[in-house]
């Protein structure tokens, strides 16, 4: 717009552009668009979408009014629109006439405001696949079927009913087999209720079961009523209280159900009617799923194959009202504990009581020594099985050092570095005894030994390695603590080779072995296939929290403590916080490693192989955290550092001597 | 445990200011025969605490009569090499104790495995 025309503009005209240009505003730093003020033919219309309640059809109605209509994005959930007219004229003529355009729709008004934009970004919200082990069924129950159960499960008050109906604020909802109940999320497993599940759902069961979605009947059923307008908030079915597959059958209008990795990551599946939705695996136990309360769903055009993921082709979404959908949702009883792999959202495998991140010295030797030592004689046995190949850059660092070095390995583990450079003196230590007995039966120097006070003579060494050691350690002051003592064995010019397991899992997007091998792991301790997606590991902090506030656990507590908790984290996913408490699955001759302790602690069982399972605490450190603390001890410089898959390394030179007063712990 | 691990070992009780060398007091000692490697062992030889090394012979009834203080050009003299290699590498400490010199302190060694572990405030 050219300043001679505003000169001439109306009130009405200079009220327009005013709030046109708010809405660019607000395009821009709320969605991050920019919006330009030369003619082009592609235009973002504020306030004609899909999350404003505009059906695509009425708004391409309007826009047609501008001139041909090339493509229209609708993004699901947002106030806005994406045209793109077939002419640079055609796109100025829609700007001219149509801004500040009211449009009807639904039961309300909305003004339309347009800007040009440069181009139109189509992959902008574009989904990612079903959370894994989700499927939705269609057409599971034919037409005269689904009748037939809603007739069953009437949701009219009856005065002589066996099962339990209540109106919730949100939905109705009916319970059979056995009341599921709202105030802590579980069930009474020993007050089944008379009656068990309604004969009409035999035959759909057995189906179930006959195709293989479930191996066992489910005996809880709980029939959800809900209005248009109506939601149920994001939860995971409490792990304790269900077995593994979930079943939930749509009846009456399509629905859209919002699943929720922990991570950010956000999924919206259309449940048509008539439809069976399956949740097994990671898709039951570790996404959120919940119905976002609106009458109107953002739903694909198309009727055929109305299921599914909702989707990336923008151009082809609108609303669908909402009318009355029932779901029944069936579940299987568990009468053992929980032994899922994802430890952070499972109330079965929550501690009795979470660790806080330790301040004082004694907090932090009882919280090593619980979590960390105790662990680690514990494990030995199954750890060291799994600590066999050498890293390459450790012991290409081995290699490195001139025949005749003294070395020492502090925190040397089931020895696998003692025997590499076998032109090198080396002798090891370990705060675990088994681990120091299996670094000796292989032929290894080794003793038992605190890596805070190493009872080797200061300045007798060549060369030190600290190799997933000082990440145990739970204050800051301890973790340099271990530094400065390494540097004390090491005589002036002796190199140290430190590797600490680091926050950043994924580096120079190269995601880390940890986070890669999740496929193969979970699939071989669960015997289910799961498939690893591409994603980004962005915004930790505000995902960590967003988490914990989605989640709902039984007890309570978990994530409303003002002191900083330590939290359990599920193997082989991005770390959500720094201090936290890695989850040990025992396997293989666990008979052989169960000693005195074990039995004595409350230690989790795995129930279906009676697995324990322990919890080492971690410090993950983050990119120059390692370096800093290095740095911060005196008589040491440093040669490298870098980033190894997943582990923060730093390799450092002794400088020079330090009085002794400082160098003992 | 080795000698040579001996020679390395410290004692590291608070407040100690000569724990060196810990006295060792075995009940059970084995030798090893080792692949004899003289290069490595000379090599290792300025590594050493020498003295510590025939005290610790010694006490295990070891001592090769090896010389109290080191002898010049070692590096050639295979015989006296052999008998290094054999007292460093291949006599070896199972079952007895590590004893601090001046604390009195005493470590275990069990089934070869030295325990240097201190308790709280030590």
């Amino acid at each position: 717009m050219d300043s001679s025309r505003s000169v001439r503009r109306t009130k009405e005209e200079k009220k327009l552009l005013r709030r046109q240009i708010k809405a660019s505003h607000i395009l821009l730093k709320h969605e991050g668009i920019s919006t330009v003020s030369h003619p082009t033919k592609h235009l973002v219309v504020s306030n004609g979408g899909l999350g404003n309640g505009v059906s695509r059809e009425s708004l391409l109605e309007v826009l047609k009014e501008g001139g041909p209509v090339e493509t229209l994005l609708t993004p699901p959930a947002k106030p806005y629109a994406f045209v793109t007219y077939s002419s640079v004229e055609a796109g100025q003529n829609a700007y001219t006439f149509l801004n500040g355009r009211a449009l009807q729709c639904q039961e309300q008004s909305v003004t339309l405001y347009f800007s040009y934009v440069e181009k139109v970004d189509g992959d902008k919200s574009v989904s990612c696949a079903l959370p894994p082990g989700l499927s939705v069924l269609e057409d599971f129950v034919s037409p005269e079927e689904e009748l037939q159960l809603l007739q069953a499960v009437d949701l009219t008050p009856h005065t002589d009913d066996v099962t339990v109906q209540k109106a919730l604020k949100h939905r109705s909802v009916k319970h059979y087999g056995y009341e599921f109940r709202y105030d802590n999320n579980n069930v009474d497993k020993d007050k089944p209720l008379p009656g068990g599940l309604p004969a009409e759902c035999d035959a759909l069961l057995q189906r179930c079961l006959a195709d293989g979605h479930i191996s066992v009947l489910p005996d809880q059923l709980t029939v959800n009523q809900y209005q248009s307008g109506q939601g149920i908030p994001p939860h995971v079915d409490t792990h304790s209280a269900f077995e593994d597959t979930i079943l939930s059958l749509s009846l009456g209008t399509k629905t859209v159900m919002d699943f929720k990795h922990p991570d950010g990551r956000s999924v919206a599946v259309v449940l048509p009617e008539r439809s069976l939705l399956v949740m097994k695996g990671e898709s039951r136990y570790l996404w959120t799923h919940g119905i976002t309360p609106r009458k109107y769903d953002v739903v694909p055009v198309l009727e055929a194959g109305g299921s599914g993921v909702m989707t990336s082709d923008l151009s082809n979404l609108t609303l669908s009202r909402r009318g009355t959908r029932i779901s029944l949702t069936f579940r299987k009883i568990r009468h053992t504990p929980c032994n899922c792999a994802y430890p952070s959202v499972c109330d079965s495998q929550q501690l009795p009581s979470l660790p806080t991140v330790p301040v004082a010295e004694d907090d932090a030797c009882r919280l090593e020594s619980q979590y960390v030592h105790q662990v680690y004689e514990e494990i030995s046995s199954h750890f060291s099985s799994t600590r066999h190949s050498p890293w390459p850059q450790v012991r290409d660092f081995l290699l490195s050092l001139p025949p005749g070095s003294v070395l020492a390995d502090i925190g040397c583990g089931n020895g696998k570095y003692l025997g590499i450079n076998p032109e090198v003196m080396s002798v090891g230590c370990d705060r675990s005894v088994n681990l120091v007995q299996i670094s000796i039966e292989r032929g290894h120097e080794a003793f038992v030994s605190d890596a805070l006070s190493v009872p080797l003579r200061s300045g007798s060494c060549d060369a030190c390695i600290s190799i997933a050691v000082i990440h145990h350690f739970s204050t800051q002051e301890r973790r340099q603590a271990a530094v400065r003592e390494l540097i004390r064995l090491l005589k002036v010019g002796g190199r140290a080779l430190i590797y600490v397991w680091a926050m950043e899992q994924e580096y120079n997007n190269q995601k880390s072995k940890y986070l890669k091998e999740r496929t193969t792991e979970t699939s071989m301790e669960n015997g289910k296939e799961l498939k690893t997606e591409e994603y980004k590991s962005n915004q930790q902090e505000e995902h960590d929290g967003k988490m914990r506030s989605d989640m709902k656990f039984a007890k309570g507590g978990f994530g409303n403590a003002t002191q900083a908790r330590i939290h359990v984290h599920t193997n082989r996913t991005t770390f959500l916080s720094q201090d936290l408490l890695v989850p040990w699955h025992l396997k293989g001759n666990a008979d052989k490693n169960k000693g005195a302790t074990s039995s004595s602690t409350d230690v989790p069982v795995d129930n279906t192989s009676q697995r324990p399972v322990f919890h080492r605490y971690y410090h993950v450190f983050q990119q120059g955290e390692l370096e800093k603390l290095c740095l911060g001890v005196a008589g040491v410089k440093a040669l490298r550092s870098y980033h190894d898959q997943g582990n923060w390394c730093v390799e450092l030179e002794k400088t020079h001597y330090t009085s002794s007063k400082d160098d003992i712990a | 445990m080795k000698l040579l691990t001996h020679n390395m070992l410290t004692s590291h009780v608070k407040g100690v200011v000569k724990g060196y060398p810990l006295i060792i007091k075995a009940t059970e000692v084995k030798v090893n025969e080792l692949e004899f490697n003289a290069q490595f062992v000379s090599r290792m030889i300025p590594k050493l605490e020498w003295s510590a090394l025939i005290q610790a012979a010694e006490w295990l009834g070891q001592s090769q009569d090896l010389p109290s203080t080191l002898i010049p050009n070692y590096e050639n003299d295979e015989d006296f090499l052999r008998k290094v290699h054999r007292v460093l590498l291949e006599v070896e400490v199972i079952e007895g104790c590590l004893q601090c010199p001046e604390s009195g302190r005493e470590f275990p060694i069990s089934k070869g495995v030295p325990n240097m572990l201190l308790d709280e405030g030590e």
